[in-house]
């Protein structure tokens, strides 16, 4: 006997979560995690949207690095859902996993590129696991990717010898060598001087520009945040506390979440700062 | 409020006092209960961790893809890393073995025999176990170091973020390389030791080169020299799972790398010495002296 059909999962906006959404690339719903006692994350729902930088913002040990790692099934969750294109990340077993997580172009935080490699052969690896292309091959695409990163002659050097802002650059270089789909940043300019943050955010804008990806950005950096996001998520108190467009963020009432953008010190920016200025506040 | 001298409410609704303190006893107890095989259950489950990790290891064997470049550096690391601290060892433990047996068999005009003796001792115990504490200190606090650098700075993440497992990438082949690599060592340990004492024992000490020969060949039996090659196959394997647990579960920055290479270093220099006393048993009555 055949076991019996289970219903689609249908999200609230009618759509089947099992198949791809035209707007929404990457659907999270109800997701919990916690380490030991530390509850992280509970019930998170989260859309990101196909071709846009999305950026997820809070404040430091907020759970944001927790949740994208859930995106690729770094880790999974205690209860809920993550949907890309129609895929339940936690339902695939070893092997296509493997093949699902290529989808994504992952740019770590301090960059974690291999300390025992030249740049070149850092961004040639995945090509070397997951191609069967020959060398001058590897070689021409690496050296593609680091030419429109500005990183022409780095390809024999080690990441010792390389500035931050470097490293950040060659981790995205070894993202792109798979054409990803959807490129992942964490904070990718924590530690950097504000014109290198400037760099990165170009070297953001201009990637997602080139190779058409979903870009999930995740930051505490305000002033990179609304040079870049498109549309901007807050995660606070372990959930999302408002998600929406630029324009909704800014003029959105929360008071935690004005108050995390002034204090950013680029809440002039914005017409909410005025309205504080006049002692109204935003709610 | 109730008056002065009359018994509360609560009082009423209170269990009798002797029942509370049986109550807080009995919790007291059940506390130290927990508290004392708490290392115990610890120890399990730290074990428990390792048999987990060497399976998920051996799953991936089969699996393709095979990077023969992993094993071979792997190899190289564990071999030729460990050889010339392995050499310098075994020469230093067959010379002083071989000179505390001549001057103890001398009392007895016995002193050719130090060679078989000596043999003996290294064939079966000293060569596995020396070989093995030299890899601990050696192989195993280098792979816990080098992979407790790669998960602190997420470079593990990045292997699997790239869809490489960092267990088939970057255990499996230092698994198999402390197994292989293992044997060798103490082969090579055994022969210097040898050398080391012959040259003690007839070219120091003047006892004769051919009753020395004579006597290492009647005493030492190559069965002798196999015992000490399974060992080591089971030693390498221990130490050098013992340094990828450290290094793949480190956590807590520098100070946490700098545990983790402490503890393989100490875990698997304590596991060498425990589990040598329950192999051997297993291998004297597999292999009995008198068949041997």
């Amino acid at each position: 006997m055949s076991a019996p059909a289970r219903d689609p999962p249908i999200d609230r906006d009618g759509t089947r979560l099992d198949q791809p959404h035209v707007r929404w690339q990457v659907r999270v719903r109800g997701l919990d995690k916690r380490f030991g006692t530390n509850h992280v994350l509970d019930a998170v729902d989260l859309d990101i949207e196909r071709g846009k930088v999305n950026v997820v913002i809070g404040a430091s040990g907020a759970g944001k690095s927790v949740l994208i790692k859930h995106f690729m099934c770094l880790l999974r969750p205690d209860r809920g859902s993550v949907w890309v294109d129609g895929t339940d990340v936690f339902s695939l077993s070893p092997k296509p996993l493997s093949t699902f997580r290529r989808k994504f172009g992952l740019v770590f935080q301090f960059s974690a590129l291999f300390d025992s490699l030249t740049v070149e052969e850092n961004c040639a690896f995945p090509l070397k696991e997951h191609t069967a292309k020959s060398r001058s091959e590897i070689r021409d695409i690496v050296a593609d990717r680091l030419g429109a990163l500005g990183l022409h002659d780095t390809q024999k050097k080690y990441p010792g010898e390389l500035s931050g802002g470097m490293r950040k650059r060659v981790g995205l270089a070894r993202a792109l060598v798979l054409e990803p789909e959807i490129l992942i940043f964490d904070e990718p300019t924590t530690g950097l001087d504000p014109l290198a943050t400037r760099n990165v955010d170009e070297m953001i804008l201009a990637a997602v520009d080139r190779y058409k990806v979903t870009s999930v950005v995740i930051s505490h950096d305000m002033a990179s945040v609304f040079r870049i996001a498109d549309r901007i998520a807050m995660i606070q108190n372990r959930t999302i506390l408002a998600a929406g467009t630029v324009a909704e963020i800014q003029d959105s009432r929360e008071p935690y979440l004005f108050e995390f953008i002034r204090t950013s010190g680029v809440a002039a920016a914005f017409g909410a700062a005025d309205a504080a200025h006049d002692g109204q506040g935003v709610r | 409020m109730s008056a002065p001298g009359e018994p509360s409410s609560s009082d009423h609704d209170a269990p009798p006092r002797s029942e509370n303190v049986a109550a807080t006893a009995g919790r007291s107890i059940l506390v130290g209960i927990k508290e004392a095989v708490a290392p115990g259950v610890r120890l399990l489950d730290l074990i428990g961790d390792h048999v987990i990790l060497f399976a998920r290891a051996v799953s991936w064997l089969p699996r393709r893809p095979v990077r023969a470049g992993n094993y071979l550096e792997a190899c190289e690391y564990v071999g030729f890393g460990s050889l010339s601290i392995v050499l310098l060892v075994g020469a230093f433990t067959g010379m002083v073995m071989s000179l505390q047996s001549v001057y103890a068999f001398r009392q007895f005009q016995l002193e050719s025999f130090a060679g078989g003796t000596t043999g003996k001792a290294l064939a079966v115990e000293l060569a596995p176990v020396l070989t093995a504490l030299m890899m601990a200190g050696r192989a195993g606090a280098g792979i816990a170091t080098e992979l407790g650098t790669m998960r602190i700075s997420e470079q593990i993440d990045a292997l699997e973020s790239m869809a490489v497992n960092p267990i088939q990438f970057l255990v499996l082949p230092r698994l198999i390389a402390g197994m292989l690599m293992g044997p060798i060592l103490t082969l090579l340990f055994f022969v210097i030791a040898m050398i080391g004492a012959y040259f003690v024992a007839v070219v120091v000490e003047g006892v004769d080169h051919g009753q020395f020969i004579l006597h290492t060949r009647e005493i030492l039996n190559p069965i002798d020299i196999v015992q000490g090659e399974i060992k080591s196959v089971v030693f390498g394997l221990l130490v050098i799972l013992i340094g990828c647990y450290q290094g793949f579960n480190a956590h807590g920055g520098g100070r946490g790398v700098g545990l983790g290479t402490t503890r393989a270093v100490v875990y698997g220099s304590v596991v060498v010495l425990v589990s040598d006393y329950f192999l051997s048993n297993v291998l004297l009555r597999l292999i009995p002296p008198e068949v041997a």
